[in-house]
């Protein structure tokens, strides 16, 4: 037990990492209705390129601005696939994360992964996360602020808020036209495969934000990373649904959710791992039955246990 | 107001399922016009509207409207001079967004989507104004999604929809063919309201003779790809249902009208 506590603010710290590749996976999978395997790929390519740069001495700001970038040029790639070049929407996104395996090894130099350099402790000071900083503060030897779970939560508010604006604007709006009904969507003027573009862009964007934030946390970035982040997006998306949809009804509180999905599949995770003697190798099942588990739930309640609706007086003709 | 000059369509060219749903119409539709366009299934009715729509490109011929020709831009660019209605009431609005979020989107029809706020308090009003024309209560659900709405509703919201910002033209395809007799009624009186406030030039498909005799001050009536009739003035005026079947037999040397078109 004290061991399952004890890894509870590292289990938390990484749910919300993940949390914010999961509002990215949300933007695809439920506002524009696409579901984007890019992701896979482009988490790993936000933390390659965060810890080259950082390594390479650029300010930690810049460097993550860069990832940020760089992980919108993934989601333009799959979205040209997909829009310009007629390629199902999934497939476009399982070419351009194959692809990016490759492009992944060579912004990391031709290697598996890539360490930022602790030893350094100037270096150290200037991550704005790192899981040592976990005991550092629990220590005192590092102000409260510095603790990962309450930086992580401000990056997670601020993405929330930027998003909360701009889907409430006009071009937000058409975007959510466009996931929820391309035909209107189009009779209204709307570019749908424009649109289209714009969300995986802004999706892929936030997961590679995502990466970066997860290799400064674990100092290091590794080309397999990013392998079924998908299913932790989706089983974040899907564990925040079946939680919170009763209460939370406002799009910032939906997005709120997703964040608090991924931080209970974490805890979840890190339970199975302390109270049980299970080969960590049998994480990815553990994973794929987690996500298969909260899946189903919804639908078998639907299916099974559904209390039979009391008809309402028919209003249809009233209302015409 | 639309110029359409011999367009012609063929799907599936070349395969089993070819088959030539436009055979060179040409149609002009004068500013203010309201057509109401009959005819079989398979006649070519909502491949016309698609067509001029700009669903997909037509074969050959040419579309302008206004004088601008549009028979090259895709459909969200003629969208500008639109405004639409489909048979499906699901087709014509978001399901999951407010009824507000839905006008606000078509309040920008045809115009640059910005950063600018999505919709603004004063539009809130104006919108309020609005759907109490359709008398529907709608006007107190303004923030309600528009899934939670009937068939009836949501057809209305998209008429109201269609017209928000006046359009060069206006197409129904057969949007009442989906709803009850009663709710269809209410639907086909709004729309005639809302056409006559602002003298839209429109063009509705329907399946039923006697709606396309009382609505409208023109009637053209489709057979395999072509327009057969095509009847306008004091003539459309006195039009009876049995008159219509008689033309068609003579323009057309078919008595088919009687079992196609009347099953409508």
């Amino acid at each position: 037990m004290t061991d399952f506590l004890g890894a509870l603010p590292g289990a938390v710290s990484q749910g919300l990492i993940w949390g914010i590749m999961a509002i990215g996976v949300y933007i695809t999978y439920k506002i524009l209705d696409v579901a984007d395997l890019t992701v896979d790929g482009s988490f790993c390519t936000g933390g390659a390129t965060f810890v080259m740069l950082f390594g390479a001495g650029v300010n930690i700001w810049l460097a993550m601005l860069a990832a940020l970038a760089v992980g919108a040029l993934t989601g333009l790639a799959t979205g040209l696939l997909h829009t310009l070049c007629g390629i199902p929407a999934i497939l476009a996104g399982i070419l351009t994360q194959l692809g990016l395996w490759s492009v992944n090894l060579a912004i990391m130099g031709m290697k598996a992964n890539m360490a930022i350099n602790l030893q350094d402790k100037v270096n150290l000071e200037k991550l704005l996360v790192s899981s040592r900083f976990l005991q550092e503060v629990a220590k005192g030897n590092e102000p409260l602020w510095r603790h990962p779970i309450l930086v992580v939560g401000l990056f997670t508010l601020a993405v929330i808020a930027v998003l909360y604006w701009f889907f409430g604007t006009e071009l937000g709006a058409s975007l959510r036209a466009t996931g929820a009904n391309p035909h209107m969507a189009r009779a209204q003027g709307i570019n749908t495969n424009v649109n289209k573009v714009i969300g995986l862009m802004l999706s892929n964007a936030l997961v590679a934000l995502s990466g970066a934030l997860l290799s400064q946390y674990q100092s290091f970035s590794d080309a397999s990373m990013g392998k079924g982040a998908i299913v932790i997006g989706l089983a974040a998306v899907i564990i925040g649904q079946v939680l919170f949809s009763k209460l939370f009804r406002n799009f910032a509180l939906k997005l709120l959710a997703v964040s608090i999905g991924a931080v209970v599949y974490y805890i979840v995770i890190q339970a199975v791992l302390s109270f049980s003697e299970i080969n960590t190798n049998y994480l990815k099942l553990i994973s794929a039955a987690i996500v298969a588990v909260f899946l189903t739930v919804p639908y078998w309640r639907e299916r099974y246990f559904s209390k039979p609706v009391q008809t309402a007086k028919k209003e249809g003709s009233a209302h015409a | 107001m639309l110029d359409v000059k011999n367009i012609r369509k063929t799907f599936n060219p070349g395969t089993v399922n070819e088959k030539t749903a436009l055979n060179g119409v040409s149609l002009t539709l004068g500013d203010g016009e309201f057509v109401t366009v009959i005819g079989g299934n398979g006649a070519g009715k909502s491949t016309l509207l698609n067509a001029v729509a700009g669903v997909w490109p037509v074969d050959s011929g040419s579309i302008s409207i206004g004088g601008a020709d549009v028979t090259k831009l895709p459909e969200h660019k003629r969208a500008k001079y639109i405004g639409r209605v489909f048979q499906d009431p699901m087709m014509g609005t978001a399901a999951t967004m407010q009824i507000e979020e839905n006008m606000a989107l078509a309040a920008r029809r045809g115009r640059a989507r910005t950063l600018r706020p999505g919709i603004t308090q004063d539009e809130r009003e104006h919108y309020r104004e609005m759907l109490k024309i359709l008398d529907l209560g709608l006007e107190d659900r303004l923030t309600s999604k528009v899934g939670l709405l009937s068939g009836g509703q949501r057809q209305a919201l998209t008429l109201l929809m269609a017209a928000l910002r006046k359009p060069d033209l206006l197409l129904l395809d057969e949007h009442t063919a989906a709803l009850d007799p009663k709710t269809a009624a209410k639907v086909l009186e709004a729309t005639e309201r809302i056409v006559q406030k602002d003298k839209l030039t429109t063009l509705m498909i329907t399946h039923n003779m006697r709606d396309a005799i009382v609505h409208g001050n023109r009637l053209i009536m489709m057979y395999e790809g072509r327009i057969a009739l095509d009847i306008s003035g004091e003539d459309k005026k006195k039009l009876t249902v049995e008159d219509l079947l008689a033309k068609f037999g003579q323009a057309t040397g078919s008595d088919e009208a009687d079992d196609k078109l009347l099953l409508g």
